[in-house]
């Protein structure tokens, strides 16, 4: 059997070309197949692969295939392509997926030299810090204002405002209750600490850990990638001292403060509720507010945040270290920054409640 | 002239996790020369540049520059190591939330005691030497590659270190401007007489640079050729080594050494 092709034997006509033929062929028992394509205009690695496919169509290896009328460029096209022995190669085989106890083995190691990495960074940070302490000069100075710009101050209009949303929302909530009781005034009490002790920490931590925590890993990340991490080593500078330190010093500083606010702010949202909707006056509000928190309250809910802010610069700056790669390794590393930062917020704050429960 | 090695690499081991990519290599450089290391791709040779200046630490032997053992990992020491070497990467690895006269100021405010003023002249005096006078202020984005280069460089000899590490500095220039930091890497050398040590497969590069070659090969994973390119591009005795330094595919001969290099 002769079969005659013509046209373009190129990438958009290689499906149905393989279908229409292949239906046809269907049809008929072949003995031998010969392939004429003198009137084939244009034939590239696409043709060559419905050639191919044609010739897996002879059902036994005796039968004969031929290719004939090949103009020299085809024929050097085919020559190049190996198309001779293209049916014999065998298919590519996916990689086999290796043994449970492999994988387990090799993941229980990643997670071995994981913390190592992770004990080695919080030890250059201290020594870090021990050497700043003692050469105040080594600390980058602008770096740290900028830094603290970044955090503090560009991030206290979210801050206030989710807090402000935040003390309203949870005055609203608690009236309706509080209210069947006629006990409208303690929702002063319950906005005010609930604020200090828990939720002000809480929202701060979370919201500078989604501004700043992923942005001191994608920075540090894109740093390493780029082999300034490398380049700064090499000049001498140590950068953990040179990149992690500053962020440190300056998260510590503002998020306490930034905390602080947010307190300030949801008071201010439970007030406007206490005020217009549960007929409370102004004073009575805050004369509840200041009856009802102590200074411990609110030292507490500051040291807590000191410990949300240091936790959430380490992380970041750990997951930025640890990138490599390329581009999605640093998306990774921010990821993983602020999932691992709110994690270890909430968990670290869960210590914090049972440690006060038996010692206050 | 005598020669007095200045970089020693002694019975070194290289690799990431359990592959071992370089084995038990030994090397000498020489004060004052420009020396190339070169090999095919992905045969260690970024590998044994990072084991030199310190990032990665080898799984054995020794490195010694200029008389410092480099596997000394005292902080002090380490410090004074790093200052006698400057490293030109691959990206030049400028910081990039920095301009570009605050890039090359930066080692020069840290390690001298030089004022303000000095210090600006300082790095107005290195971008001249690499022909960048007039950027001071821009961000490293907002120059060319080739210019990035010269700025990485710039940065890289902002103390005249004794030894100079680049990291393929003619990829991914155009020819001109890869030749002009060719003069540029030989104008240097001659000048200062600082030694360079080069990882490249560019051959234009290294017959115009090189004085002395070593040359990796993967599947030995070990120096295959040591000695003057020209030499070894016509007197090889391995027939791998004359095809790179003429440029030629390798050939389907089951007997070819370094057949499994891609």
């Amino acid at each position: 059997m002769t079969l005659r092709i013509r046209g373009r034997m190129d990438a958009s006509s290689a499906g149905p070309m393989i279908q229409q033929i292949s239906a046809r062929l269907k049809e008929y028992v072949i003995s031998s197949l010969t392939i004429d394509i003198e009137h084939v205009d244009y034939l590239d690695d696409y043709g060559t692969l419905v050639l191919n496919e044609l010739r897996k169509m002879i059902p036994h290896e005796r039968a004969s295939f031929q290719i004939i009328h090949a103009s020299d460029k085809i024929q050097e096209l085919l020559s190049v392509l190996n198309f001779d022995s293209l049916s014999t190669q065998p298919p590519i085989q996916k990689k086999g997926l290796r043994g449970v106890i492999i994988r387990i083995g090799e993941e229980t190691l990643q997670r071995i030299s994981d913390l190592k990495y992770v004990i080695s960074f919080i030890g250059s940070v201290i020594l870090s810090l021990i050497q700043v302490c003692s050469n105040p000069r080594s600390l980058r100075r602008s770096d740290t204002l900028l830094y603290m710009q970044r955090v503090g101050v560009e991030g206290f209009p979210i801050v206030a405002l989710i807090s402000f949303l935040m003390g309203l929302i949870m005055a609203f909530m608690s009236s309706v209750q509080l209210q069947q009781f006629g006990a409208n005034i303690y929702v002063a009490s319950l906005v005010g600490l609930a604020m200090t002790r828990e939720l002000g920490p809480i929202i701060t931590a979370i919201i500078v850990a989604g501004r700043s925590g992923s942005a001191f890993a994608a920075e540090i990340g894109t740093m390493k990638i780029s082999e300034e991490v490398d380049a700064l080593f090499t000049m001498g500078f140590n950068p953990v001292l040179f990149l992690a330190v500053p962020k440190l010093i300056a998260a510590v500083i503002m998020v306490p403060i930034l905390t602080l606010f947010s307190d300030l702010f949801a008071m201010v949202g439970g007030l406007i509720v206490g005020v217009f909707m549960l007929d409370l006056t102004t004073n009575s509000y805050i004369a509840q507010t200041i009856k009802t928190l102590s200074l411990f309250d609110v030292f507490w809910g500051v040291f807590k945040s000191a410990v949300f802010a240091t936790l959430i610069t380490l992380i970041g700056c750990l997951k930025g270290f640890q990138a490599t790669g390329g581009a999605a390794a640093v998306g990774q590393a921010t990821t993983s920054a602020v999932v691992s930062s709110i994690f270890m917020i909430i968990l670290s704050d869960s210590v914090f409640s049972v440690i006060l429960r038996y010692w206050g | 002239m005598t020669r007095k090695p200045i970089i020693q690499v002694r019975e070194l081991s290289v690799g990431y996790g359990d592959a071992v990519i370089l084995d038990h290599i030994s090397f000498d450089v020489y004060e004052g020369e420009v020396f190339i290391i070169l090999g095919g791709s992905g045969c260690g040779k970024s590998t044994l540049l990072k084991a030199m200046i310190g990032l990665i630490p080898p799984f054995s032997g020794q490195i010694i520059l200029d008389g410092d053992h480099l596997s000394n990992r005292d902080e002090a020491d380490l410090q004074k190591l790093l200052r006698k070497i400057g490293v030109l990467y691959q990206g030049a690895a400028l910081f990039g939330s920095m301009t570009i006269a605050e890039n090359v100021a930066l080692p020069i405010e840290e390690y001298t005691s030089l004022p303000r003023e000095l210090v600006r002249a300082m790095v107005r005096m290195k971008l001249g030497l690499v022909n960048l006078q007039g950027y001071e202020n821009h961000l490293p984005s907002e120059l060319s590659g080739g210019m990035k280069k010269r700025a990485g460089l710039a940065r890289a000899m902002a103390l005249n270190p004794k030894i100079l590490f680049f990291d393929e500095p003619s990829a991914g220039l155009d020819p001109i401007t890869s030749a002009e930091l060719d003069d540029l890497i030989l104008h240097l050398n001659r000048s200062l007489g600082t030694t360079m040590v080069i990882v490249t497969h560019e051959l234009e590069s290294i017959f115009a640079v090189a004085q002395r070659v070593i040359m990796l090969d993967k599947p030995t994973k070990g120096i295959i050729a040591e000695g003057d390119p020209r030499y070894l591009r016509d007197h090889s005795q391995n027939a791998f080594v004359r095809q790179f330094f003429n440029r030629r595919a390798v050939q389907e001969d089951p007997d070819a050494a370094g057949k499994d290099i891609r």
